[in-house]
């Protein structure tokens, strides 16, 4: 298999992951969360490779969900107790960590294999040095998270339709949303570090939100919508790779500057609806 | 510490410029970032901080030139840029503001990406130290770059003082302001445009990543201190240029480190401290007040329930612990603390396993319960409350009365000798 099948593979399923659990996040208005939350693991993924030596293991895991949640609970601390505003506590909070986690990268950069670079743009171009079976382990270990996510989506399609939908009803028939909000969170803070090697920490921000957010402009069907975010995570990872081997620049960032054409697209086309539609009701009238 | 002292003696003209540099970003975003704090757009200043890059690029590659006000020109376009994309979604789609913030700070940062990397690999001579944009770098600061930064500092301050009330009136009450005729959107976009200025004068020394934390952490820090909203942005400056000398001075002696995370870590310890430490204000001031104050309460209570005891029993002094705590529900261990206290203020004293009350505590026992009868005998007869329902009201406030309002209440009741509930109220 050649590289570029393995990078566009690998594309597809940080694309697809993370697109569907970032509709929910558009949906629920948490897009900033996920932001926040995939700036904060930085400081955790730096300690857990500085400990352990290697990438994409247990412990970075670990130490990366303790930072999320670290995360979490500092925005909650500041706007509860200390009475600060959200907006400001997730800005604080975030800002913080992730510089934190520069530093922890710059300061151990001979003991860690990771660099700056890799921090914002990922190294998805070198995705095939690391493999087992044939199959890099990026691929191996982001496939099992779409499959988890998948599994996710259908078992729990409810309980996250209804949560996101109408909380107050949810919670009435019994259902938690406090459960569900966590079970979300949890998911999106795995997807960000398994996604981190690829694509960095902040470009999958882009891959978080973006499709999403142009498969809700063009469906108002939720299913339609995960299936739309899906197909144009995939798109944006093809068109992206052969833009970025056209121009010989970072797969990562040409992929997210993919995604970002096709929500223009998507933008003008409901525009152009809207107006139709617009026209037709003055017309009946 | 050798480089400590060659630092902080500023006799190198190197460590001159660079503070120099550090004081004139902290004026120009501290000033601009309290505005955007206080109309609680933080996360606006992340989007137009991330955006900057693709314009810093594209300047670059037009211009081929690393001369900062070309690349100032090319952030500041794309910083304006960003901010109409983020009205565009919010108001022509169903997308909320959190999703357009992070779909434009994302895909304008991907392009960013996409353009730099493609820079590098050119292998243009003059493109080096364009990284330096990502995370910043103060000592890659030249003369010329300090000249610009002061300049861009000195139109956003003296902007500030001259719309000084109308940015104002504007961030603490846009509809008030737009009744009062102000041009509200002229505002907006002023105060936007200097935002974008005030971001593209900064990411040299702190990196477009994390230029967004510049804007907020100071502010959000002065905001422990003062209500004043002068003074506010006064101590931002100084927040600001404090982590941003201590930042550059890491950066300084460890030539490795980026300036920008250390700026913000710096100035993220200083909002942490103001918001656990500053008078008034912070966390723990608040919790010791709080605590004080119940304090208070607590032994105010033990000290009536005591002159109530006085009060059914007329020739009893001394009383058991399971006496006392018959008279009110408490728990014992709260009740305990209580009786401690007020022995060491001596208004209380134990004999064997029994305490009694001393004349001073016998004095403050009764202004309690004065206060407490008083105030129900105020309620029921001035505000015709039911004399049933007006127990739990004195019990909160017989703790609040100043002697000034007690004297008042006795007068303005005329000197009651009986409570609602027909009480001796004792002078």
């Amino acid at each position: 298999m050649s590289d570029a099948f393995w990078i566009i593979l690998t594309g597809s399923l940080v694309a697809i992951t993370s697109g569907l659990l970032g509709c929910f996040l558009v949906l629920r208005k948490m897009a900033m969360v996920g932001d926040a939350i995939s700036h904060a693991v930085l400081p955790g993924i730096a300690l857990a490779f500085l400990v352990s030596g290697t990438k994409n293991s247990i412990p970075m895991l670990i130490g990366a969900a303790a930072f999320g949640m670290l995360c979490t609970v500092l925005i909650e601390l500041f706007h509860k107790k200390a009475k600060l505003q959200e907006d400001a506590s997730i800005g604080i909070s975030f800002t913080w960590l992730f510089a934190i986690g520069v530093i922890l990268i710059t300061y151990f950069a001979d003991a860690v294999d990771l660099d700056q670079e890799c921090v914002l743009y990922g190294e998805i171009a070198f995705v095939n040095f690391e493999t087992y079976l044939n199959i890099p382990t990026a691929v191996w270990l982001l496939g099992g998270m779409f499959v988890f996510v998948l599994a996710l989506l259908i078992i729990g399609y409810k309980g996250l339709y209804l949560t996101t939908f109408d909380p107050d009803f949810a919670a009435t028939i019994g259902v938690s949303v406090a459960a569900w909000h966590y079970v979300l969170m949890g998911a999106v803070s795995f997807t960000t570090v398994l996604s981190f090697e690829s694509v960095g920490a902040i470009l999958v921000v882009a891959f978080l939100i973006v499709p999403g957010a142009t498969a809700y402009l063009l469906t108002h069907n939720l299913k339609w919508m995960l299936v739309l975010s899906a197909l144009i995570g995939i798109s944006a990872a093809v068109s992206g790779y052969f833009f970025a081997a056209a121009i010989n620049a970072s797969v990562s960032g040409a992929m997210v500057t993919m995604l970002g054409v096709f929500i223009v697209c998507a933008f003008l086309s409901s525009g152009i609806q809207l107006r139709r539609k617009n026209k037709l009701a003055t017309q009946t009238e | 510490m050798k480089i400590f002292f060659d630092f902080f003696s500023f006799s190198d003209p190197n460590v001159r410029y660079v503070i120099l540099g550090m004081l004139l970003m902290g004026m120009g975003s501290a000033t601009i970032g309290t505005f955007a704090f206080l109309r609680k757009r933080a996360l606006t200043g992340d989007a137009i901080a991330h955006s900057v890059l693709p314009g810093v690029c594209l300047a670059f590659l037009l211009f081929n030139t690393r001369n900062l006000w070309v690349l100032l020109g090319g952030a500041f376009v794309t910083g304006w840029l960003s901010i109409v994309c983020v009205d565009l979604i919010t108001k022509k789609t169903k997308l909320k503001s959190d999703a357009a913030i992070g779909i434009t700070l994302s895909v304008f940062f991907g392009i960013g990406i996409v353009l730099l990397t493609y820079i590098q690999q050119t292998g243009n001579a003059a493109q080096s130290g364009l990284d330096h944009f990502l995370f910043g770098k103060a000592a890659a600061m030249s003369v010329s770059d300090i000249r610009t930064m002061g300049i861009v500092s000195t139109i956003l301050i003296l902007c500030v003082i001259l719309f000084f009330k109308e940015f104002a009136a504007f961030s603490f009450d846009p509809d008030y302001a737009k009744t009062s005729g102000l041009p509200v959107q002229f505002i907006e976009m002023l105060l936007t445009t200097l935002t974008v200025l005030a971001v593209a004068v900064g990411i040299q020394a702190v990196g477009v990543v994390l230029m967004a934390a510049m804007l907020i952490t100071p502010s959000a820090a002065a905001k422990y201190w003062t209500d004043n909203l002068k003074k506010m942005i006064l101590l931002s400056i100084l927040f600001s240029t404090l982590g941003g000398i201590t930042g550059a001075y890491v950066s300084f002696a460890n030539n490795k480190m980026p300036t920008g995370p250390w700026i913000v870590t710096m100035t993220s310890l200083i909002a942490l401290l103001s918001i656990l430490c500053a008078p008034k204000k912070g966390v723990i001031p608040k919790f010791i007040v709080r605590k004080n104050y119940k304090n208070k309460m607590l032994r105010e209570n033990i000290l009536k329930e005591f002159y109530h005891l006085e009060e059914k029993n007329p020739d009893k002094k001394y009383f058991t612990v399971s006496e006392i705590l018959d008279e009110r529900e408490m728990l014992s261990w709260n009740y305990k603390k209580g009786l401690r206290m007020l022995k060491g203020k001596h208004f209380l004293e134990k004999v064997n396993d029994n305490y009694f009350l001393t004349d001073a505590g016998r004095e403050e026992g009764k202004r309690i319960t004065r206060i407490h009868r008083l105030w129900e005998m105020y309620l029921t007869q001035q505000l015709n409350i039911a004399t049933d329902h007006v127990h739990d009201d004195a019990e909160a406030i017989e703790h609040i009365i100043t002697p000034e309002i007690e004297k008042k209440l006795i007068e303005m009741l005329n000197f009651p000798e009986k409570d609602p509930h027909e009480k001796t109220i004792p002078y």
